[in-house]
């Protein structure tokens, strides 16, 4: 039994998912305790698959009893433990949110397992076209999420993440077809030792245009600038509990399946052998990193600042991928993480403070120590560990790329991280001068503004969108995590960088 | 050189398939002509997986029935569960593009968007 934990950890979610769809026959209140109890068990799993990596081999698993490289193998390292610990955590506390939160349909717990399910298949699968199957259950899951509210144009922002993410998904699985002629397999660790024997090796115009087409397909996904587009629509519309799981989750597992797909099934040898491919994949970041900034610092609504604060964020961890020194790939992993816990704590934040005060724009965040203080002082820590303030975890893994690139004389990455670091801290520092230092308000104009807003967010029950003691746990949680999880991953780091073997 | 351009038109359709699919995509403003355009767009890429594992005079890879040369199986389970993903996909976007129909009572991405702007 025992040994059959990582495909357990996909088919949890999946059967879990099931159940509240099935319950809705007998109450439409049953979704929350089952969608609890799946991703309970789910963490149990979680835990004990990140124990045993912890205790240094990888785990492998045949899927159906067939031996690779015929049939598909699921293969947990360290890197894919971490992803799944976050994914598993991650997941169960943003339920604590989604209580009150809500949207309360059974409908909406389904879709939150089948995300999970995707994820947690996505972040273990060792086979390129599972990997692409699970991009889309994520995808279609995602898709239905962020159309599951009930803002203004949440249907228009799920329809274009829909056909941007399509194409994108799309664009991975024509990569796929490229590798599959060229090799005749799709086993990521057998993709690894055949793609050199290839006719013309790395330099093969096939293994280039497979490099090309799956890079920019899930540079789709993970929204890195210019393929960004459908990324702040879909935060900005999807409901608060969406937004706070997707934000921490989704473009995080695709950032982690493109470090896979470099690093274990092309490998650094690609990159050695094609410097042209490194550059561009640095490029493509650093151009993410600046223009991300650029875009949240002229943004007047949070939520789509925060948007474009993840298309920066996310170029930083490219260029940490790209620079491919072993120092600077687990910064990378640490910034992605520590990303991770920070970006849903503050779309959690957001979406308190917007249901206690109506506030969404900078203006509105005026003087809001006095109407939300809690609230404030946690998106106060979050957006400063974001800058990279120490000890925070922004800065732990800001640390460590920068070590990565000085060490391997990587200069532009040096530059880029100190320009991502000015910016982020530009347009936060906005936002957290106008809670503490800037009067509230007067109160009509707050009411007239808050007024609309705050009926278009109401719970659909017909309650007033009140905030429960478990959503402010969960903001202040995250909080307390990016502080904790800056003071631990030092202490970690030589164990990650341990059981990264693909790159030694 | 000139062989390969004559007897690859697989090929030609797949590009073909491609670019209208990117076209329709990107250039019409009509909600429901952007879903078509998208499996068009993934109809050429079933093309080519399908394409790649044609063997010339091979048969279908049975044990028992003749000899080899069979034609590669991978790619034709490979597409069906992508046929299956794309029809999950399709299903999806109609069923945004009927809310959005129902809300708004236009399919048109610029009257919408000035909606969104307004």
């Amino acid at each position: 039994m025992i040994e059959h934990v990582p495909v357990l950890l996909v088919v949890a979610p999946i059967v879990g998912g099931a159940l509240p769809l099935l319950a809705g026959l007998l109450s439409d209140r049953a979704g929350w305790s089952l969608a609890t109890l799946t991703l309970g068990v789910h963490a149990v799993l979680a835990a004990w698959l990140v124990a045993t990596v912890a205790g240094g081999q990888p785990v492998v698993y045949e899927v159906g009893g067939f031996a690779a490289p015929y049939g598909i193998e699921l293969v947990v390292d360290g890197l894919s433990a971490a992803v799944v610990g976050l994914v598993s955590v991650v997941s169960l506390g943003v339920l604590a949110y989604a209580r009150r939160a809500g949207p309360h349909t059974n409908s909406f717990y389904s879709l939150y397992l089948l995300l999970v399910a995707g994820l947690t298949g996505m972040s273990i699968t060792g086979d390129v076209f599972n990997l692409y199957v699970f991009l889309e259950i994520t995808g279609l899951a995602a898709y239905a999420l962020v159309a599951s509210g009930d803002r203004d144009m949440a249907a228009v922002a799920a329809l274009k993440y829909l056909i941007v993410g399509t194409v994108g998904a799309s664009l991975y699985l024509l990569g796929v077809g490229y590798l599959l002629v060229a090799t005749g397999t799709l086993n990521m660790a057998d993709l690894a030792t055949k793609i050199p024997q290839v006719d013309g090796g790395y330099t093969s115009t096939l293994i280039l245009a497979a490099f090309g087409l799956m890079t920019a397909g899930l540079a789709v996904k993970v929204a890195l600038y210019p393929v960004h587009t459908w990324q702040p629509d879909a935060y900005a519309n999807a409901p608060d509990s969406v937004s706070t799981l997707i934000s921490a989750l989704v473009s995080t597992v695709a950032a982690y399946s493109l470090a896979r797909v470099v690093f274990s099934v092309f490998t650094v040898e690609f990159f050695a052998a094609v410097p042209l491919a490194q550059d561009a994949l640095f490029a493509l970041a650093a151009v993410s990193v600046v223009v991300g900034s650029a875009l949240a610092v002229s943004q007047r609504d949070v939520r789509r600042m925060l948007a474009y604060s993840s298309v920066s964020q996310f170029g930083l961890v490219v260029a940490g991928f790209a620079v491919a020194s072993s120092t600077a790939v687990v910064g990378a992993i640490i910034h992605l993480v520590g990303h991770a816990v920070m970006k849903g704590g503050l779309f959690a934040t957001a979406g308190i403070i917007e249901r206690k005060t109506g506030a969404r724009t900078i203006e509105e965040y005026a003087g809001l120590t006095d109407r939300a203080p809690v609230a404030a002082a946690a998106f106060a820590v979050l957006a400063f560990s974001m800058v990279g303030v120490p000890p925070a975890v922004g800065f732990v893994g800001k640390w460590y790329i920068v070590l990565g690139a000085i060490e391997v004389g990587a200069w532009p990455l040096v530059a880029v991280l100190l320009t991502s670091t000015v910016l982020t801290l530009a347009y936060f520092a906005r936002l957290v001068e106008s809670m503490y230092f800037t009067d509230a308000p007067t109160v009509s104009e707050a009411a007239a503004v808050a007024e609309p807003e705050a009926a278009g967010a109401a719970v659909p029950d017909g309650g007033e969108a009140a905030v429960s003691p478990g959503m402010v746990a969960v903001a202040v949680t995250a909080a307390v995590l990016a502080v904790a999880l800056g003071l631990a991953f030092p202490g970690v780091a030589q164990t990650l960088e341990n059981s990264l073997p693909f790159l030694t | 050189m000139i062989d390969a351009l004559l007897t690859h038109y697989n090929y030609y359709a797949v590009v073909l398939l491609l670019g209208i699919g990117v076209y329709m995509l990107v250039e019409s403003p009509n909600l429901i002509k952007k879903v078509i355009g998208m499996n068009i767009f993934q109809t050429g890429i079933f093309l080519f997986f399908i394409t790649a594992a044609y063997v010339g005079g091979g048969s279908a890879p049975v044990v028992g029935e003749g000899g080899g040369p069979y034609v590669s199986p991978l790619p034709h389970v490979l597409i069906l569960t992508a046929i299956v993903v794309g029809v999950a996909l399709t299903a999806v976007a109609l069923a945004l593009v009927v809310r959005i129909y129902d809300e708004y009572g236009t399919l048109d991405e610029e009257v919408l968007r000035e909606l969104y702007h307004d």
